[in-house]
């Protein structure tokens, strides 16, 4: 009966979605107000609705009832119940559904916070995200139905894949599409100001927050899925540029740039035909990642074309969605205007040059990840292109970006020189080059790769120190505390995820330069060394889990004669699907990790053990943390609350004026 | 000369959708088998539901048949049963069974409880025979002529559309040869 | 500077600055393309000498040999038609078994032998990584016979 009930609430769901996708839009065509005030209610039903069809699938999931096929095939009675609830999202159906609540939970906080947008705005906004919500219900109700039963229901489930069977797995996949979705709202923002053809400032302050806390999100949840890919992949890797990462790293990259973008267009009004153009990639990315990774083109591309329903749905919808918002954007857009202009040497180009790599390098990683694929659509052959790309790619790219990201800040807009900026950042750079001296023989020896990134990392650092500090000069004068204060939360924002980057970078270039790792066969009893770090390897015990059995070693870590932790990697093997799981021991600290992990068992006591020892590796995730702060500190800025009352003020001062110049 | 920059992105994107699209009309389900056209593998199994007694590909010399290769532990085979089910009640070919590498009582057990469409169910537990015919994984139906000759492979769940477009015209077609 | 030329410079270093780019995600690419041969085509001799490459099919039975230092492995991978020795020092992948699907990156010697610097099997048990299934498909057309099982479900 619940699985029934979400069922019809999808179609509830979908109903509504059709009403609110249409009405407003042509209410706020017509300057009809009763259609357009049905945006709000429409949309905060809609989500209401996904949430009762989300609850049911949950509550089919908690309660095993496996007459539920997409239960039955992700979850089993052995699973422990947070799982069982992470198995909502563990499969295709189910993240699709995830999908569609996340667009409605975002529907729902633009209908609330959007009081002091103008009406017309707002009805189109909720229109547009509407629209995408009626393809993705469609989806679900056509060819993708989470709640298709199986009959007779099936006496136990399938299990949920291991490798899912992880906390980081709860909490990723909600984060990472709560990013995705998030560009949604600026998408939907870009098309409404590209219906009512007004492409200016106002439109960018209205859909930079939302545009930032997406970014942030987004952030979070790819950091997230990378740290999950460290401890349970079992490899110690933290990126593979693996098809599924490429796929959240394009919107991200694109996401960057457009949040950028967005802040010349909302300050000097330039590159606004750029910022719709970014907007719609951002979010046309998210919808290419999403089913990229749900559709099972990439495990193989012919599970795709095997259910020829559900590829041409989704070719079909991004078609649609991509075709028609390119297309508005082409016979809107070129009559836009091209906005503040600027010089050569001015904030804004900096801005738009380190745009432009970004870009590039989303290009480069699409390349990469749908190359192969299509080569292999075609039966041309099979190639793959691993990391080594990817990196020859990225090192160049990344690198003058960086070096841009710290002047950008200090420079001016529309124009600036170069030798007052030489002046003002020579103790930065000076500072910087001591640094990428200095870390690299701390560290033990040399390496120039390592010594690059911590000039960079630095001058990261040190530019943002200087920009602080010129803040503070336009602060009146006061007690340190008190000025700080005075400065707005989206500067330090800006200032906290720059930093994050410098933290990001210091953390690869350390790991990949200093890291060391061996793989050692150890009975009980065995020690090996790595780093000046004992490892002795003390025992190995068979253990139970809730659905699993495993083998726990137990490695004694001492340093000298100090004792340092104790580690226990598993081995584990997943009863139900047969399927054995290396579960990682890591010691976390500040400066490096131990990670130690178990391999093949050559005799009962006897296993091929790999140890790593990754210094600053936790900084990677770390600089990530800082970049998502920033990014939120930035969308809560206060100035948006003020300014967006302020901006409607404006308008409705504007509107009397037209219409009393009308009248 | 402005407006046609503006309509790049528009032709790139047109140009990626077109690929895509075709990229979508190859359907490698229907995998050329090395078989298609070549007789049968041979085999001489015991019967799932009796054991003492055998069936091979012989017994079916003469007719058109289709050989369902099927397993208890299969979810596929769960969602193609009511097809096979229907197929077989319907009567216009006879459909044998090839249980594969099932226990006998998990097999019989499933029959029991979702219904029995096979004449005769074949039991081949090691999977030997299903390395003859190239078994992929389960499900997996073949179509055979009277002169034992494979004539159609079909990977994973059968479909109403595919007994529809496929294996019904098929068996017409080599029932009206002879 | 008039702004006119401005704008030509400006024109001229983003040009400059795209091909720039172009060229070098492009022949990053090309000399970082790792190509996919057969059992069967290694045997052929299609399979490129001193470049990495990928090599997929299954893991023949019983051909799992372990080295006395417990790291280095040997193991044949075969398509059934024709097969390749591999030697690959270092852990093996979580679903690496025998008689499963398995496809490895790495170069062949003068000897034959295929050093593998990576080992990939690291899906599900009803997976088959598709480069493997590919490698079968291929031999099967001249061989009519291969050997890929969905196992049954651990009991």
């Amino acid at each position: 009966m619940v699985p029934e009930l979400g069922h019809f609430a999808l179609i509830l769901a979908l109903c509504i979605a059709l009403v609110q996708s249409i009405l407003p839009l042509v209410g706020a065509a017509r300057g009809n107000d009763a259609w357009m005030a049905l945006a709000r209610p429409a949309a905060q039903a809609q989500c209401l609705f996904i949430a009762v069809a989300f609850g049911c699938l949950t509550y089919a999931f908690v309660s095993n009832d496996f007459s539920v096929k997409y239960v039955a095939e992700h979850s089993n009675t052995q699973l422990p119940v947070a799982y069982r609830v992470a198995g909502v999202w563990g499969g295709h159906e189910g993240s699709l559904l995830l999908w569609t609540q996340m667009l409605g939970l975002w529907m729902f906080a633009v209908s609330i916070f959007s009081r002091s947008l103008p009406q017309e705005m707002v009805s189109r906004v909720l229109s547009v995200m509407g629209m995408v919500a009626v393809g993705f219900l469609l989806f679900m109700l056509i060819a993708s139905n989470p709640f298709e039963r199986l009959l007779p229901a099936a006496l136990d489930g399938r299990d949920l894949n291991p490798l899912l069977q992880d906390p980081g797995m709860v909490f990723h996949p909600p984060m990472l599409y709560m990013g995705y979705v998030g560009f949604s709202v600026a998408f939907a923002f870009s098309m409404a100001a590209l219906i009512d053809g007004r492409l200016d400032a106002s439109w960018a302050r209205w859909s930079r927050p939302w545009t930032t806390v997406a970014w942030s999100v987004l952030t979070l949840g790819i950091a997230l899925g990378s740290g999950w890919a460290y401890y349970v992949l079992g490899w110690g890797g933290w990126w593979f540029w693996d098809p599924v990462e490429n796929a959240s790293f394009m919107p991200w990259l694109v996401g960057t740039a457009l949040v950028h973008s967005l802040a010349v267009t909302e300050k000097r009004g330039a590159f606004r035909s750029w910022t719709v153009f970014l907007a719609i990639l951002a979010f046309s990315l998210s919808l290419l990642g999403t089913f990229l990774v749900r559709s099972g083109v990439l495990t193989s591309v012919h599970a795709f074309a095997t259910d020829p329903k559900r590829g041409i749905f989704i070719l079909a919808f991004l078609a649609v969605v991509v075709g028609s918002s390119l297309t508005l954007f082409a016979w809107r857009a070129s009559k836009v205007g091209l906005g503040g202009r600027f010089a050569l040497v001015s904030r804004e180009s900096m801005l738009l040059t380190n745009n432009a790599l970004l870009l590039v390098a989303a290009g480069a990683v699409l390349l990469g990840t749908l190359y192969p694929l299509a080569l292999d659509a075609f039966g041309l052959g099979k190639i793959s292109v691993g990391p080594p790309y990817f990196e020859a790619v990225f090192v160049p790219l990344m690198a003058p970006a960086l070096f841009l990201m710290g002047i950008a800040p200090l420079a001016r807009w529309k124009q600036a020189s170069l030798p007052e900026l030489a002046v003002r950042l020579r103790w930065a750079l000076a500072v910087s080059f001591v640094a990428a001296i200095v870390v690299p023989l701390a560290m033990g020896h040399w390496s120039t790769m390592v010594g690059f990134s911590m000039l960079l990392a630095a001058w990261i650092a040190a530019t943002s120190v200087v920009n602080l500090k010129a803040q503070l000069a336009h602060v009146p004068k006061g007690r340190i505390g008190a000025r700080l204060a005075q400065l707005p939360r989206s500067y330090y924002g800006m200032l906290l995820a720059h930093l994050g980057v410098a933290v990001f970078i210091a953390g690869v270039a350390l790991v990949k330069g200093y890291e060391a790792e061996t793989d050692v066969r150890m009975e009980v009893g065995d020690t090996a060394h790595l780093h000046g770090y004992t490892f002795r390897f003390t025992a190995i015990n068979a253990v139970k889990g809730p659905n699993y059995t495993a083998e726990r070693g137990t490695i004694e870590v001492t340093r000298g004669t100090e004792s340092v932790v104790t580690l226990n990697p598993e081995k584990r093997l997943y009863i139900v699907q047969n399927m054995p799981m290396t579960e990682a021991a890591i010691d976390a600290g500040f400066t490096r990790h131990l990670y130690v992990a178990l391999g093949d068992s050559i005799t009962p006591t006897t296993w091929v053990v790999r140890i790593y020892h990754k210094p600053f590796i936790g900084w990677i995730w770390g600089g990530c943390l800082l970049m998502g702060i920033g990014g939120l500190l930035a969308a809560f800025d206060r100035r948006y609350r003020a300014r967006a009352r302020a901006g409607s003020a404006q308008l409705a001062g504007a509107a009397g004026l037209n219409a009393s110049a009308a009248g | 000369m402005l407006r046609a920059r503006f309509l790049i992105p528009l032709a790139v994107f047109a140009a990626f959708i077109g690929i895509l699209a075709v990229g979508l009309t190859l359907d490698p389900r229907e995998v050329p088998s090395p078989l298609i056209n070549k007789p049968a593998p041979a085999f001489n199994l015991p019967q799932l539901a009796q054991p003492d007694k055998t069936i091979s590909q012989q017994d079916m010399l003469g007719r058109v048949w289709l050989l369902n290769v099927w397993a208890s532990w299969c979810v596929s085979c769960r969602e193609e049963h009511s097809t096979i089910l229907e197929l077989a009640r319907s009567g216009v070919v006879p459909v044998l069974g090839l249980n594969y590498k099932d226990e006998r009582a998990d097999g019989l057990a499933w029959l029991a409880r979702l219904g029995n469409p096979y004449q005769i169910s074949a039991y081949d537990r090691d999977g030997r025979i299903g390395i003859d015919y190239g078994v992929y994984g389960v499900p997996e139906t073949y179509v055979i002529d009277k002169a034992g000759v494979i004539r159609y492979k079909r990977i994973g769940a059968v479909t109403p559309e595919v007994v529809r477009d496929k294996i019904l015209p098929l068996v017409k077609a080599l029932n009206g040869n002879a | 500077m008039k702004p006119r030329h401005k704008r030509f410079v400006l024109i001229g270093v983003g040009i400059a600055g795209l091909a720039l780019s172009a060229s070098l995600v492009l022949s990053a690419f090309q000399k970082n393309l790792v190509f996919f041969f057969t059992p069967s085509q290694v045997a052929a001799n299609e399979a490129p000498v001193g470049k990495s490459f990928r090599v997929g099919g299954l893991v023949e039975k019983g051909s799992l040999k372990r080295d006395a230092d417990g790291l280095t492995v040997h193991f044949v991978v075969t398509d059934t038609a024709k097969s390749i020795p591999v030697v690959y020092r270092g852990i093996l992948p979580d679903l690496f078994r025998e008689g499963k699907g398995v496809v490895t990156q790495g170069k062949v010697g003068p000897d034959g032998l295929f050093r593998a610097e990576e080992v990939l099997a690291k899906h599900d048990e009803n997976y088959m990584p598709p480069a493997a299934q590919d490698a079968l498909n291929q031999a099967t057309a001249k061989t009519a016979a291969q050997s890929v099982v969905l196992p049954p479900k651990g009991k």
